[in-house]
């Protein structure tokens, strides 16, 4: 029977009454006495020197208060947004770390970037005003495509004449030039990984505001992980002592990895209030988030696989080409690095893998982490080119995936990338997964469809991810400039409910509800009585915020630590209350008993007690039951499985449909099954999202963003996806008490790989780039069948 | 973006070369124009408002006439800046061709480019649009020199203020083949221009704006 409350129960998102009902708290929904409006002026041109800014008509517009320029806040001495991760070079050499000021200054490097503020009593009368602005623009030769920047001959920045911002690599090139020696057999690809525009539902925002009494500053922004942007607004960008900016992030709208970022308009908000002395508002449209929003993915690869004769695999070279766009974004140089590189094991116990990874600046909207992060991108060429090696050496799919998996018992496993797994069963998931779709019954089915006229493929993506970035010495040592840890306080009230306070931020995750379970359960407190706060900087202790499927797996089981100190002093003032000995009391839930006795005492008299100490050892202990905890984690986690899927093509338009879909992921242990299947469900949409519909399109000459808006980027519907078959594997996390691994990127770790295999098998071709949309599909369709193209 | 299309305008070539040439039979034709100003012998710069559903945008362009055969044929070379919009560049061919004593066949062709919210929005449809805001400003134009009331006459000289003086013969008459009608042209042409470049501009923020 399945549980109704605590850890593994499907308990209903405690959340959902407010989104549903429309009481969210978003920061478009903040309306602050005296609030004014920013907008944003942002270039036309893909690349440009700012020659003048005439804002005179401008400044005598009706409702402005004033208009701000790159100038003005370099004068203000408002410095660049950081970068969170120096990547070195092969050379030795740093990261070319040009300056990303949030308001252009000299020269603008991509179409939207931020080039004047109008700020004015409404928001139409700034809009209107903007019009009036006077940009005098010497527009300069774009760099556009990733692939030949170096021959592009003009700079980005003139600090990277070559648009090169790091050249580096990673793993054994001896060992794994020597395992191709002796290859029998080598399989290579080349292939695009797409880029992509987030598209969170709700739009970014920020309000700022300053107090000259008390000279602080409160910024309302949409982010992910508030503490960290007062941190990188008080540490860099805008010079501010800490103890005076209090940050808050309240309800966010989605945000998959495009809200982590430090952006541009938090400084300019912030900036703009301490100068108007006046709230100031910016709420980005959506076609502004086409341009102001880091975008994902973008990767050009090439890769080669070298074979036993057995398909066993010997050694993996991969050379990536990563995009960064115009500005180095706040995470953006771990991304196809150590987020990337590191996971080119997959699920194989391929011994020598060496990756060489340049990553180059372009005059395009910055690129960072979107949903997986470097880890779809991992999976992609491996999983792809683990099918085209599969084809040419005619063996099943499933089985050559089965003779290459790491075993149960290898566990745990060092890989040649720097990992090591702490556990999984991947044959199981892969075989759980076959049974799910039928795979025995495919060729039917495949039989089937052609009677119709409609070719059927089936495709599996094995993935594997790393999430829980840690440990934080660890991460140092690999360039990181932020500790990777999390934090929590659990505060037991004086009547028996319970706050707790977290360092992660929920955006759709569902965090008050699955930690809230967990409190439940090693508290013994009923649901109502807990509550999660999250997301403002003066309530929450300092934490990382949510990111790379981290927030249980860190943040969690930082609470389990606090959650234990309140259990330990809960247990000390138990055998005061009940005279017995510390040691001998047991502790199950809520209750706190002397061992073999019936002598108890439940949590809700224990904190009364410690509130109200008559009867308390004060001699020994301090009043009180609130607790807080930090947690850095020992490794990794490794959430993991196998996704099927199958598709039928239209030979006819090129239409590819999903027909099935069957998932099993190893998430470690599961807080809540429903919410784990929604998180499985969203991340699988956004994999085939990828696969088949997405694709940010610039002009190759003039660098204007040519998908900009839901006419041109097609983000997937309910009726592109398929009811999705899922189901969890259980494998606990040997390296965190709670034994979980998560669940938020898993399905677009494989979704998109799994999708284009299925579609490549039904086409019965090596490889196609994504996405794979009808006209493409077509397109290949026709040029495989020349007969019939010459007709 | 290539845009390109030709009309059949029931008058004489002189005729609609001169209305072409015509800055005021131009700003009736073309919605939204606020203003015109001459640079120079051979170029203009005009504001003109595109409004549409709640927004509105106010295109400024400068273009400049090259190549210029009166009264069969300029190339006009210019660029519209439409702030937040976007701008447009770009080059129009404009050729008019005498298919009876008065039938006038106008072809034009526009090599532009766009950017900013015009790129971002309107990209893929800025073709189908363009083309209309063409229909509705030659329609207009057709009407016009169908009317006589309306003024299938040029306007008198002291109607076209704005126009270089020089200019201002060219409207009085039929050209001949004296310099006059070239420059002339070279200041009507660029309404003509707007014909062209504006179609694109507004056509591309009635995209966006809608």
């Amino acid at each position: 029977m399945s549980k109704s409350t605590g850890i593994g129960a499907s308990v209903k998102r405690v959340e959902d009454y407010r989104f549903l009902t429309g009481r969210g708290r978003y920061t478009d929904d903040m309306t602050r006495p005296g609030q004014c409006h920013a907008y944003i002026v942002r270039s036309p041109h893909a690349h440009a020197r700012i020659l003048s800014i005439d804002t005179a008509a401008t400044l005598a517009a009706p409702g402005v208060l004033t208009v701000l320029t790159g100038a003005d806040m370099v004068a203000d001495n408002i410095g660049s947004l950081p970068c969170g991760w120096l990547i070195h070079s092969r050379d030795g050499t740093p990261m070319k770390e040009p300056k990303h000021l949030p308001i252009a200054a000299d020269k603008v490097r991509h179409v939207g970037d931020q080039v004047a503020v109008v700020i004015a009593e409404t928001l139409q009368q700034a809009k209107d005003a903007a019009e009036l602005l006077d940009i005098d623009y010497e527009e300069l030769p774009a760099v556009v495509s990733p692939g030949s920047v170096e021959t592009a001959g003009t700079a980005v920045h003139d600090e990277a004449p070559d648009n090169v911002c790091y050249d580096w690599i990673w793993g054994d090139k001896d060992k794994t030039d020597a395992a191709f020696a002796q290859a029998a057999h080598v399989t290579t690809l080349d292939l695009v990984n797409t880029r992509l525009v987030p598209n969170a539902m709700e739009p970014r925002a920020a309000v700022g505001e300053y107090d000259p009494g008390m000279d602080e500053y409160t910024l309302t922004t949409t982010s992910q992980n508030p503490q960290l942007i007062r941190l990188l607004l008080c540490g860099f960008t805008m010079g501010l002592p800490e103890h005076k900016v209090r940050v808050v992030a309240p309800d966010v709208g989605g945000g998959f990895g495009s809200k982590i970022y430090h952006y541009a308009e938090e400084v300019i908000v912030v900036y703009a209030a301490r100068r108007l002395k006046r709230p100031v508002k910016w709420t980005a449209e959506r076609s502004e988030s086409f341009l102001s929003d880091a975008h994902g993915r973008d990767h050009l690869t090439h890769v080669e696989l070298a074979m036993d004769p057995d398909g066993l695999f010997l050694g993996m070279r991969v050379k990536t080409t990563a995009n960064m766009g115009a500005y180095l974004s706040t995470f953006s140089s771990c991304i196809p690095t150590i987020l990337y590189a590191t996971l080119l094991s997959g699920q194989y116990k391929t011994p020598a893998i060496h990756a060489e990874v340049k990553a180059v600046f372009t005059n395009t909207v910055p690129v960072d982490a979107y949903r997986g992060a470097g880890r779809p991108e991992a999976c992609y060429l491996i999983e792809r080119i683990v099918d085209v090696a599969a084809r040419e050496l005619g063996i099943d799919r499933a089985e050559l995936r089965r003779r290459n998996f790491i075993p149960p018992e290898m566990m745990p496993y060092d890989t040649p990338v720097g990992l090591q797994y702490d556990s999984g069963n991947f044959a199981r998931n892969l075989e759980d997964a076959l049974a799910l779709i039928d795979y025995d019954g495919f060729p039917a089915r495949r039989a089937e469809s052609a009677t119709r006229g409609k070719r059927r493929g089936i495709g599996f993506a094995s993935y594997i991810e790393a999430c829980g970035i840690a440990p934080s010495n660890v991460a140092g040592a690999l360039g990181a400039r932020a500790g990777l840890y999390d934090s929590a306080e659990v505060r037991f009230h004086p009547t028996g409910s319970v706050s707790v306070m977290v360092g992660v931020h929920s955006h759709g995750q569902g965090h008050e509800t699955t930690f809230a379970q967990i409190v439940s359960e090693r508290l013994g407190v009923p649901m109502e009585k807990i509550e999660i706060v999250h997301g403002d900087s003066a309530k929450t202790p300092f934490g990382m915020g949510t990111y790379g499927s981290r927030s249980l797996a860190v943040g969690g089981m930082a609470m389990m630590k606090a959650i234990d100190k309140v259990i330990a002093k809960s247990k000390k003032i138990a055998a005061h209350l009940l005279e017995a000995s510390a040691e001998d009391i047991e502790q199950d839930g809520g209750v706190f008993r002397v061992a073999g006795t019936d002598r108890s005492v439940d949590i809700a008299a224990i904190a009364g007690a410690a509130y109200v100490p008559h009867n308390y050892p004060l001699d020994e202990l301090e009043p009180g039951l609130d607790e807080q905890a930090f947690y850095d984690p020992k490794n990794f986690t490794f959430p993991n499985g196998t996704q099927i899927c199958e598709v039928e093509v239209d030979p006819e338009t090129g239409v590819v449909k999903i027909v099935r879909f069957a998932a099993v992921d190893d998430f470690g242990r599961v807080i809540n099954p429903m919410i784990v299947e929604g998180q499985v469900h969203g991340g699988l949409v956004q994999g085939i999202g990828q696969a088949l519909l997405e694709h940010a399109i610039y002009d190759e000459d003039s660098g204007q963003l040519l998908t900009g808006s839901f006419m041109d980027y097609a983000m997937p519907r309910a009726d592109d996806v398929p009811d999705f078959e899922v189901k969890t594997n259980e494998v606990l996390c040997t390296t965190n008490a709670l034994g979980v691994k998560g669940c938020g990127e898993a399905g677009t770790i494989g979704g998109a790989a799994c999708v284009m295999n299925a579609v490549c098998d039904a086409l019965d071709i090596g490889h196609m780039d994504m996405p794979a949309s009808p006209e493409r599909v077509w397109r290949v369709l026709r040029d495989s069948r020349p007969a019939m193209a010459a007709e | 973006m290539d845009i390109s299309g030709s009309y059949d305008i029931p008058a004489s070539r002189a005729t609609v070369w001169a209305a072409i040439n015509d800055p005021e039979v131009l700003k009736a034709c073309i919605p939204g124009c606020d203003e015109m100003t001459a640079d120079g012998d051979s170029g203009f710069s005009a504001k003109v408002t595109a409004k549409i559903g709640p927004v509105k945008a106010t295109f400024s362009g400068a273009v400049r006439l090259e190549d210029v055969q009166a009264p069969a044929s300029y190339t006009i070379t210019g660029e519209g800046k439409g702030g937040a919009a976007g701008f447009a560049k770009g080059q129009a061919k404009v050729q008019l061709e005498e298919l009876d004593a008065g039938t006038t066949r106008l072809t034009y062709s526009v090599d532009a480019q766009v950017g900013g919210k015009l790129a971002q929005v309107g990209s893929r449809l800025i073709q189908g649009a363009a083309k209309k805001y063409a229909d509705d400003f030659f329609s207009t134009l057709v009407a016009r020199l169908s009317d006589p009331a309306a003024g299938a006459e040029p306007s008198p000289p002291a109607d076209t203020a704005s126009s270089p003086e020089e200019a201002a013969p060219a409207h009085a008459a039929a050209p001949s083949h004296s310099t006059a009608p070239a420059v002339a042209a070279a200041g009507g042409t660029h309404w003509a221009v707007y014909a062209a470049g504006l179609l694109v501009i507004a056509a591309a923020a009635y995209l966006l704006l809608r």
